[in-house]
């Protein structure tokens, strides 16, 4: 064990996104003498974040009222909602549901929503430390939270110190907030060491993935807020596209799809490029250039998988905690309230305790618990879906049940006879051509000598098992090439490119085995997305 | 000995930068800056001769608005002592730096003046010559390997004949290579203590120094396009097509 | 009208090519062009320059601390010859953009980097960001033009010329604070990658480290430097410092031979800059056959000990 530098805060927050800023901020509102520090795996604030991203901006308004005189760089009132069912090659306009109404609500990118956040937070004295992965937490002697480590700088690949090799320092804290997003690795630890997910249902996923488009000029309609379901998808897989139009000839395109698909042949980063080449989207993009891309797991559980939110000395928030509400496809406003609320507990308490009892009798949960049975209607197909969704919604989510949630990683089907359906895919002609060349766009980067962060706990499951029984989906499901099964001298092989990592998760969630395990890999690595 | 090491704001390595569409600039809205890659090596070299006792104080020196101070604050958390800001919000040519720089020399007397060799954004490869000249002293370009004894640097040049070495005295500017260190990581505790290390502010014009240049940059546009060329059949077709372009 | 200086770059035997070069940029600005010989016993260089087709005159300045090209010693004789030019090209290798500036700085303007092209008599098109935007540049009309020329964009001016050689005395002596030790030269080892004229780089589809020796021997044969791309590395067949592209290095070549690579953006942009890229891989469909100036579909196992057999 190397001899550790210390450092001391009254909270520390893992993750400057906008549910730890939000609660940093709100802390020192709350209290300025407590100290905060922030730490940011990603090189910059903001530079490893991606959503849609369409927000409410209530819980801004509250933290930040005179937020709209000097907003975020990229920040556009929504002027019009649109709802499309695509068929291969036609489109029909579908009412749009209650919740995705987006009247009052603005196009940002949370990218640059989030670095415009981290200054006003250092304004009030936050300490903020971008480039620096929490690689561990930090126990007390007593079994509480207090604290996290930081990963080691200048590790070699083979695990040993380099010339340049600092050992991580340990931020001691009396109050750790996870605000890690989705499927956090620290935060994941948590849950398992600690049971929180014990009396919840099994949390779920979705993939997104989004492009930054620079378009010809006049074909982005600033305001303009699209949404599709249908193809390419078939109506057994939950998912659809966001196509969110910005300004100065900007279009941010997405498509996020659930990661309880059954097809062991799917590919989700193929669907999005498909849904690229329907007309409608095809017309809009075409002879423009990609400015940015990159890709992010998305927590789908919602009320029911949401575990407990707080052991001694440690707190989950936002998407860390499960609370995207997935109906209205948002999530920073829940992730921004919980940081809040996570702020005001803490201010009032001194302590984590009774923070989970305070957050499921807040308006966080509440507005989890009406739509509670929407995303889990979708395992039937699309159009009972949409059916039950009506009724949840009309009811406001009254109606005396709730539907249980099934684990991503159980949902593949076996290739053993199985036969993917015909979505009638199209040749595809518009960039990026393949993943490698989609991830250029994200930026990536990783020191190459540097230990693996995907670590493959059995790995010769990989080439006896998996290879048979699922065709090793990892190659498939990773938006960024990551994995791929390449000829050994002794047979096929898993090769994997560690340095193209996005750090999205999917593969941490979906693999059939529960093999993979993702862990911070030296701090500043990974993508450097611009405005996503 | 005092070194003085100018480090510049520029967009991240790892960033593509894009023009704009309408050829007025690079489009660098949201994009990571940091320490130009060859100055985080000059620095990091300063660090190392001080470190070896061989200087008692290191000072970083950055150009521009008040936004390369982030920059500065980082040079101080590398372990710099103090900084200085030539503040201008006008972009400078390598003439007008060299010439603030200068001042900046005259005002602290340094043995050393350390500079990467170039910048990754303008890739002039400039200023660290340009204040050679105007402060008269020796230049050491390229440098790939250096020893300070007594008032002489000897330095390995990296040029394209090979690995020069020359003998410099100092005073001297010596402007670094890729390959003359690997700079450390920043400590997290130093990053606070650089918050409280001293960081001066100079106004171009309280230095005299005149901001126009004689070149002016009037369009950018996007690199133009590789061509799909021919294909050939057979290794022999392959060398002739070589030979004919004069490439064998 | 123009009248251009170009500082001719030599080892003491021969001019190097870069001259030649430099040449060619200085035609297309026009006007008349002489050739500055700094070095000691000049003779045989200076009448090589004076060879180069559309030199008007050679100036041979021959002095002992002129010897090798340091530029505090070299700058202030061209700055003695300066007044009465209109622009000073140096070439853009290691010794021009080590004199330039100090040449530059010395007349009182800035200097142009990299000039690939002659739009005027004051107007030049150059790289920055590492070739990823091309910018135009104007010089004042009543001011001096200094710049060092890029090689890789201007081909050698011809021979066929016979200029006058004029000899002048050096005007300074030797600075004291500067003094050359030596130079390891890079022969015998293979060239650094980073600067080598012609590069050779193997893909994944080398299959292993060992394989790789197939293409450190063609290079051995072409006098290249050897690269690879990030799939060859992340397999472990080579060092990640042999890597080429946007995590690796951003290398611009004469010429580039890229063996069993798909030419993912990631690479292409390592070698955009490259003179002639030359490709071979099995699959036809392979996006580095887009950038390629010469491709070759075929197993490269069987045309890489053809190619040494030929070369």
């Amino acid at each position: 064990m190397p001899e550790r530098e210390i450092m001391e805060y009254d909270v520390i927050v893992v993750g400057a996104g906008p549910a730890g800023l939000a609660g940093a901020i709100r802390l020192k509102q709350l209290k300025p003498d407590l100290t905060v520090a922030v730490i940011e795996k990603a090189a910059e604030v903001g530079a490893q974040i991606l959503s849609g991203a369409v927000i409410e901006p209530a819980p801004l308004d509250e933290l930040l009222p005179g937020w709209r005189e000097a907003p975020p760089p990229v920040c556009l009132p929504v002027s019009k909602d649109e709802l499309w069912f695509l068929t291969p090659s036609r489109r029909y306009r579908l009412p749009t549901p209650p919740q995705q109404k987006n009247h009052g609500n603005f196009i940002v990118s949370l990218g640059a929503l989030c670095s415009w956040l981290a200054p006003q937070a250092e304004a009030l004295g936050v300490d903020i430390f971008p480039g620096f992965a929490a690689s561990a937490i930090l126990y007390t002697a007593a079994g509480a939270v207090g604290g996290v480590i930081i990963g080691d700088m200048g590790v070699g690949r083979d695990g040993q110190p380099k010339d340049t090799y600092l050992p991580g320092i340990e931020i001691h804290a009396g109050l750790t907030i996870l605000a890690e997003g989705c499927r956090g690795h620290l935060s994941k630890q948590l849950i398992s060491k600690f049971g929180l997910d014990r009396d919840a249902q099994p949390q779920t996923y979705g993939i997104g993935m989004k492009e930054l488009w620079r378009v010809q000029p006049g074909k982005s309609s600033p305001g303009l807020v699209q949404h599709t379901v249908g193809w390419p998808l078939d109506p057994s897989i939950y998912g659809g596209s966001f196509i969110y139009h910005m300004d100065k000839d900007r279009i941010a395109v997405g498509f996020v799809t659930g990661l309880d698909y059954a097809d062991p042949e799917f590919s989700p980063f193929e669907a999005f490029q498909q849904m690229k080449h329907h007309p409608m989207i095809r017309d809009l993009l075409e002879g423009g250039e990609i400015l940015s891309a990159g890709a992010r797991a998305i927590v789908e559980g919602g009320y029911q998988a949401v575990p407990k939110t707080e052991v001694p000395g440690a707190i989950l928030i936002g998407d860390a905690a499960g609370l995207l509400n997935v109906p209205k496809v948002k999530g920073t406003h829940q992730a921004m309230r919980s940081g809040m609320l996570a702020a005001e507990h803490f201010a009032e308490n001194g302590s984590a305790q009774g923070f989970d009892a305070r957050l499921r009798s807040s308006a966080v949960m509440r507005e989890l618990h009406r739509v509670r049975n929407i995303r889990p209607a979708f395992y039937k197909g699309l159009w009972r879906g949409f059916i039950t969704a009506a009724l949840e919604t009309i009811t406001l989510g009254k109606l005396p049940r709730t539907f249980a949630l099934h684990a991503d990683d159980k949902s593949l089907r076996k290739i053993d006879g199985y036969n993917p359906p015909d979505r009638h895919w199209v040749e595809r002609t518009m960039q990026p051509r393949d993943r490698l060349a989609s991830v250029y766009f994200a930026a990536t980067v990783h020191e190459e000598d540097q230990p693996v962060h995907l670590q493959i706990l059995q790995p010769d499951i990989c080439t006896t098992r998996c290879i048979t029984e699922f065709d090793n989906p990892c190659t498939r499901f990773c938006p960024a090439n990551v994995y791929e099964m390449v000829e050994g001298e002794n047979g096929k092989r898993l090769q994997i490119n560690s340095a193209n990592c996005v750090h999205c998760k999917t593969c941490d969630i979906k693999d059939p085995y529960q093999i993979i395990n993702w862990v911070t890999p030296e701090g500043g690595s990974g993508p450097n997305y611009q405005n996503l | 000995m005092k070194i003085l090491v100018g480090i510049k704001r520029v967009v991240d390595y790892n960033v593509r930068v894009r023009v704009l569409p309408n050829g007025s600039g690079m489009d660098t809205e949201g994009v990571k800056m940091s320490i130009n890659p060859f100055d985080e090596i000059a620095l990091e070299q300063a660090l190392r001769i001080k470190e070896a006792g061989q200087a008692t104080e290191v000072i970083v020196v950055s150009c521009g608005g008040d936004e390369c101070q982030q920059q500065l604050r980082t040079g101080l958390a590398m372990g710099a002592d103090r900084a200085i800001q030539i503040k201008t919000d006008a972009p400078l040519q390598a003439l007008s730096l060299a010439q603030a720089l200068l001042k900046v020399v005259e005002r602290e007397q340094p043995g050393l003046v350390i500079l990467g060799k170039q910048a990754i954004d303008g890739d002039n490869n400039q200023t660290g010559q340009m204040l050679a000249a105007l402060w008269n002293r020796p230049q050491a370009t390229f440098v790939s390997r250096m020893k300070l004894q007594g008032e002489t640097a000897t330095v390995t040049r990296e040029i394209d004949a090979g690995l020069e070495t020359i003998d410099v005295d100092l005073p001297a500017v010596i402007t670094v290579d890729l390959r003359l260190n690997e700079p450390r990581f920043v400590k997290l505790p130093d990053i606070m203590k650089a918050k409280r290390k001293p960081l001066d502010v100079l106004s171009i014009e309280e230095l005299g120094v005149a901001v126009e240049g004689n070149l002016k940059i009037v369009k950018f546009a996007p690199p133009p396009q590789r061509q799909k060329g021919i294909m050939v059949e057979s290794a022999g077709q392959l060398v002739q097509e070589l030979k004919n372009r004069g490439l064998l | 009208m123009s009248r251009t200086l170009i500082v001719a770059e030599h080892d003491g035997h021969s001019l190097n090519l870069s001259t030649a070069k430099c040449l060619s940029c200085a035609l297309a600005i026009g006007g008349d062009i002489d050739i500055v010989v700094l070095g000691q016993d000049v003779a045989t260089v200076s009448q090589q320059a004076a060879a180069l087709a559309g030199v008007q005159k050679v100036i041979a300045v021959d002095a002992a601390h002129l010897a090798q090209p340091l530029a505090v010693n070299w700058a202030p004789e061209i700055i003695s010859l300066a007044a009465s030019y209109s622009h000073l090209l140096g070439p853009s290798t290691t010794l021009g953009k080590d004199l330039m500036p100090r040449v530059a700085a010395l007349a009182g303007v800035g200097q142009l980097s990299d000039v690939m092209e002659v739009l005027g008599t004051h107007s030049f098109r150059r790289p920055i960001y590492a070739g990823n935007a091309i910018i135009d540049v104007v010089a004042a009309e009543n001011t001096q033009v200094v710049m060092t020329v890029r090689i890789a964009s201007w081909h050698a001016a011809a021979e066929g010329g016979s200029a006058v050689i004029e000899q002048r005395p050096a005007t300074g002596s030797a600075a004291s604070h500067t003094r050359y030790v030596g130079i390891e030269s890079a022969g015998g080892e293979r060239p650094d990658l980073q600067s080598a004229a012609r590069v050779v780089s193997g893909g994944r589809a080398l299959g292993s480290a060992e394989n790789f020796q197939l293409i450190y021997r063609l290079a051995d044969k072409l006098g290249a430097g050897v690269g690879a791309s990030r799939a060859a590395v992340d397999a472990g067949y080579v060092p990640n410092d042999m890597q080429v592209g946007q995590t690796g290095k951003i290398i611009s070549p004469d010429l580039y031979l890229a063996f069993g690579i798909s030419g993912a953006i990631q690479h292409v942009t390592g070698i955009k800059d490259a003179g002639t890229i030359v490709a071979v891989n099995k699959d036809g469909e392979a996006p580095i056959f887009e950038v390629a100036d010469i491709g070759m579909v075929g197993d490269l196992f069987t045309i890489i000990p053809e190619l040494e057999r030929l070369l």
